[in-house]
């Protein structure tokens, strides 16, 4: 089996987003970026099934970004992918226009299994494997807990609402992460050292015949609205009382 | 104009997220239809069809619906959607799964988890956890659309739709279900919960997330929820996460105890109309959002609160 793992570069989860006072988004000059986390997922999943031998041919690295989106792909290298695709441009590409580019990869590349993550936390959307795995045709095992392969079969465990569902997808298909799938490997300085001589090809979204003007027109970006800190109560009985008061209870 | 709703349901019920979504429907306007594709569904097709303001119902029925496969719901829905100006989902587990399918299908760009309809062109929907609101227009003709369920008032049960059997496509799908495991509870759901009694990390071990939360959760018939700490260290199940990872609620009352109010966990609590924070760190962040906070020992408090409630 061959994966392809495409990845995101966002916003540092632990930098708090702020929005910019022209109300045109969300100001990211200066800010610490890294890979989102739900792909730190997929790229050590793709290693956990290279290592069990479940795959046996390439870990390919995808990202679609600025020019530093390379140094997002030499992380995912690092943890033990084998080689890396950047599709730059420095346009904010939506998630269709992703997945059209994506889709247009898999066909020069024929990998047997896609896992990417869930959602990007940057725009939240939780889009573009479904859109990838409806493009291909392929089945999809989206929010994953547990991927295990059976014969021609990939079984994956979804975290759905209420539970865990359990799927069995015809191969090729998309594999989307939720966070108990794995804990993310740190990659060490050795492997970092030698990610730095793996190759990454430069693509450009022309490159594959796709449009990636967007279709959604930001209006604006604004701060949600503020809740104040309420009031520290002395005890229980205050708590109660309070909440009695304001007919909570 | 013309907008279809996906119902969300158990095949025996219908889901609270299908009034919701066509609350957020009938601000798009037009004539609201609701998809009810199951299997042995015909109770969940009669619960739509009370739905005020639903035009009709289209029932499909067939084994692969059972448990909603995105791959056959998506054959299902694309070539419907040529009568339809826009397709709404709830942005439950399962909205989540298919809508994005059927919008590729389409060439249309989704928006995901709106709060607001702002005209029938655009939306309003949380980006960065809820750090930030973007309003975005969509160019597209037709609209894809999942819908944020506390962001909307469900509409009422007093309508008396046409419910239609719509032919099932024959498959076979790519995808076949196995198994679920189901959590079973007597308690309210999360996400509808009227009330919800969290858990965080300070709980220390699932036993006494168990022995502390759950008997508090009972007296105020509350849902039970977790930050994802404390879902991470093992104290409480996955779909107990509340966060911008797991479930967004917005309960009359919110109990946050032992939670200290990670950006994440905010993200999918803060619309809650009262906000009760139980910590021991008085500088916790939880206690810059709560209405009412408590500074003390969890293990002290919350037996007391649950006995004199």
């Amino acid at each position: 089996m061959k994966v392809l793992v495409p990845v995101k570069r966002v916003i540092d989860p632990n930098v708090r987003p702020r929005v910019k006072a022209d109300g045109s988004g969300v100001d990211l000059a200066n800010i610490k970026m890294a890979m989102n986390p739900f792909c730190e997922i997929a790229v050590e999943e793709a290693v956990r099934m290279k290592e069990k031998g479940v795959v046996t041919g390439e870990i390919v690295i995808v990202s679609i970004g600025p020019a530093q989106a390379q140094e997002t792909i030499r992380i995912g290298l690092a943890m033990g992918g084998d080689r890396g695709i950047l599709v730059q441009t420095d346009a904010a590409v939506e998630p269709l226009a992703v997945a059209k580019i994506l889709a247009k990869i898999v066909e020069a590349e024929k990998p047997d299994v896609v896992i990417t993550g869930k959602q990007a936390i940057d725009d939240d959307s939780n889009q573009t494997g479904q859109m990838l795995a409806a493009l291909l045709g392929w089945p999809q095992g989206t929010f994953a807990s547990g991927v295990a392969k059976e014969g021609d079969k990939l079984k994956v465990t979804r975290e759905v609402d209420g539970g865990l569902q359990t799927v069995s997808l015809t191969l090729p298909a998309v594999v989307t992460t939720d966070l108990r799938l794995n804990e993310p490997r740190f990659a060490s300085l050795p492997n970092i050292m030698k990610a730095k001589k793996k190759p990454i090809e430069t693509k450009s979204p022309a490159d594959y015949g796709v449009d990636v003007a967007p279709r959604l027109t930001v209006v604006k970006v604004a701060e949600p609205k503020k809740r104040e800190a309420g009031e520290k109560v002395a005890d229980v009985d205050a708590l109660i009382a309070k909440l009695k008061s304001v007919g909570a209870i | 104009m013309a907008v279809l709703v996906l119902a969300e349901h158990s095949n025996a019920s219908l889901n609270d997220a299908t009034a919701k979504t066509v609350a957020a429907a009938q601000a798009f306007g037009g004539d609201v239809d609701v998809l009810v594709a199951g299997h042995n569904a015909k109770a969940a097709a009669d619960a739509a069809a009370k739905l005020t303001g639903v035009r009709k119902v289209l029932h499909a029925e067939g084994e692969a619906f059972s448990h909603a496969l995105a791959e056959a719901v998506e054959a299902l829905v694309v070539p419907m959607m040529g009568n339809y100006d826009a397709f709404f989902a709830p942005a439950t587990t399962t909205g989540k799964n298919i809508a994005p399918r059927i919008a590729a299908k389409l060439d249309v760009m989704q928006v995901s988890e709106i709060t607001k309809v702002v005209d029938p062109s655009t939306f309003e929907r949380p980006i960065y956890a809820g750090n930030a609101i973007m309003t975005v227009k969509s160019s597209d003709a037709k609209k894809v659309v999942t819908v944020r369920g506390t962001a909307f008032q469900p509409v009422a049960s007093s309508g008396s739709a046409s419910v239609e059997s719509i032919a099932a496509p024959a498959g076979p799908f790519k995808a076949a279900f196995v198994s679920e495991e189901l959590q079973k509870s007597d308690r309210p759901e999360l996400a509808s919960a009227k009330r919800v009694v969290s858990g965080g990390r300070a709980l220390a071990s699932a036993d006494q997330f168990n022995q502390y939360i759950l008997p508090l959760a009972d007296k105020l018939g509350a849902g039970v929820g977790a930050s994802r700490a404390a879902v991470d260290a093992g104290y409480a199940p996955n779909d107990f996460q509340v966060g911008q990872t797991g479930k967004v609620v917005a309960p009359e009352l919110y109990v946050a105890i032992g939670i200290s109010g990670a950006i994440q966990h905010l993200a999918g609590m803060k619309d809650s109309k009262i906000i009760v924070a139980i910590n021991k760190d008085e500088e916790a962040p939880i206690f810059q959002i709560a209405d009412y906070g408590l500074v003390g020992d969890l293990f002290k408090i919350v037996p007391e609160l649950t006995s004199k409630l």
